[in-house]
């Protein structure tokens, strides 16, 4: 057995870790997907908040909008710049405080997914606004109705733009699962933690854990830039 | 037990664990800035070897996750001989990780800068080395200096994983405290507001006025 690196240990743990990947790609999708979808209601909400050029509002319904804006942005923002580690914790360990008890997997989603709704509502809203304010000004005189507006012509728009944000925050949502294995979630550091425990020996797990992650997402990445020029060409647009 | 109670009680060791969360941001910085000044580069030199060691390393910091490599630098680099105390485990991982994202800024950067700075820099026979220097850096500088505020922000988040390798910093006080007096909401609460203070007392100034000082330099009024 070699001191440095044993091959029979690397290939021994690899079912272990492997599930532990599972977890990490479940997960990671998981928190994704609940992600998306709240990023997307937070930016509709704030586009929704936004002063509306068609109708003529009261100031108190301005101001009203003014100060939900101000507590939507500050609460995104809050979220933002902590760390996802202690956000993870608080979630975990808070509940029990007040007779809730979530389970790893519950708290985890919920924290990971929070956590990245701040991110994606930003991307969506940016996309949002990048849409010249002439597609609504044309759509009304073409009398759609703001409906049809915002979903056949506005959110067709705003995705081209998006997708780069988009799958960067998927990679970044995937290499941020392991801080999951601090609550005990069976992922795969989680996995790594505990083989290094058992046999004392870091280097095959960490290492693996490492190569896993390189190999998932770096295809991702070219994945995504394959996608976006995919949707553009389909859009018409280069 | 109020709040305040608490906060009176345990003051002491969260501010110890921001003051380590200080020093570790600061050196995090110092490295990242360094790494991500010569990653840059390299990934723009002309020789292949050079752009291929940077793209080599950016990739690899890119594409794994700053918990796996801070737990790497810790447990597997003594196994090669080096033995590094948390602390310094902490801050070279985090470091080594943001300069790689860094390092991507520094390059678009530089490559933003028009061509012909280039051009007049070298129809003035300046070398290479001064040209860089003194006409493409300082203004590719203001152009990356809005995105750095971000990514030091998403370094003071990644030095909260220091903690999981058992440096005494702001998450471990947290942890620490939410053991030993079982009120969680307050202990990561407290936690979690002086990181955002951290961020938005500190970083996001810091940057508006390094902006703000880097376009008076270039004779432009912010």
């Amino acid at each position: 057995m070699n001191r440095y690196w044993d091959w029979g240990f690397f290939f021994e743990i690899m079912p272990r870790i492997l599930q532990g990947a599972v977890n990490t790609i479940m997960a990671a999708l998981g928190g994704y997907a609940l992600a998306v979808i709240g990023g997307l209601l937070v930016a509709l909400l704030l586009f929704a908040l936004k002063p509306s050029a068609q109708i003529v509002e009261s100031s108190a319904t301005l101001r009203m909008k003014r100060i939900l804006t101000f507590i939507i942005k500050e609460i995104i923002e809050f979220i933002r710049s902590t760390p996802l580690l202690i956000q993870v914790f608080f979630i975990f360990y808070v509940g029990p405080q007040f007779g809730i008890t979530l389970s790893p997997w519950t708290a985890g989603l919920i924290a990971i997914s929070l956590h990245y709704t701040a991110y994606l509502s930003e991307v969506f809203r940016g996309g949002l606004e990048a849409v010249p304010k002439g597609q609504w000004e044309a759509s009304i005189s073409l009398s759609l109705s703001p409906m049809h507006t915002f979903f056949r012509i506005i959110t067709p728009q705003a995705i081209i733009p998006s997708i780069g944000g988009l799958g960067n925050y998927l990679i970044g949502i995937f290499k941020d699962t392991p801080m999951l294995s601090a609550i005990a979630l069976a992922e795969m550091m989680f996995m790594a933690n505990a083989i290094g425990g058992e046999h004392y020996r870091y280097t095959e797990p960490y290492t693996m854990v490492g190569l896993i992650f390189l190999i998932i997402s770096l295809p991702m990445a070219g994945f995504i830039r394959a996608f976006e020029r995919f949707v553009r060409r389909r859009m018409g647009l280069a | 037990m109020p709040y305040s109670a608490f906060l009176a009680d345990r003051l002491p060791a969260y501010l110890t664990g921001v003051l380590t969360t200080i020093e570790l941001t600061i050196l995090s910085i110092v490295l990242a800035v360094i790494v991500a000044l010569i990653m840059g580069l390299m990934r723009l030199s002309k020789n292949p070897f050079v752009t291929g060691i940077a793209y080599c390393y950016i990739e690899f910091f890119r594409g794994t996750s700053l918990y796996v490599q801070v737990f790497w630098v810790y447990f597997v680099l003594p196994i090669f001989g080096v033995t590094l105390n948390p602390f310094v485990a902490g801050f070279t991982a985090v470091g080594l990780n943001i300069g790689a994202y860094g390092a991507e800024l520094v390059r678009g950067a530089i490559l933003s800068v028009p061509k012909g700075q280039y051009e007049a820099a070298y129809a003035l026979s300046m070398s290479d080395f001064q040209r860089m220097r003194r006409i493409i850096l300082p203004q590719a500088l203001p152009i990356m200096l809005p995105p750095w505020g971000n990514l030091l922000i998403e370094l003071l988040k990644g030095t909260a994983i220091c903690a999981m390798i058992g440096v005494v910093e702001l998450t471990f006080q947290a942890k620490q405290i939410n053991s030993s007096t079982f009120l969680s909401a307050q202990a990561f609460g407290t936690s979690l507001i002086l990181y955002y203070m951290l961020a938005r007392f500190g970083i996001t100034p810091f940057m508006r006025w390094l902006e703000k000082f880097t376009a008076r330099r270039m004779g432009r009024s912010a």
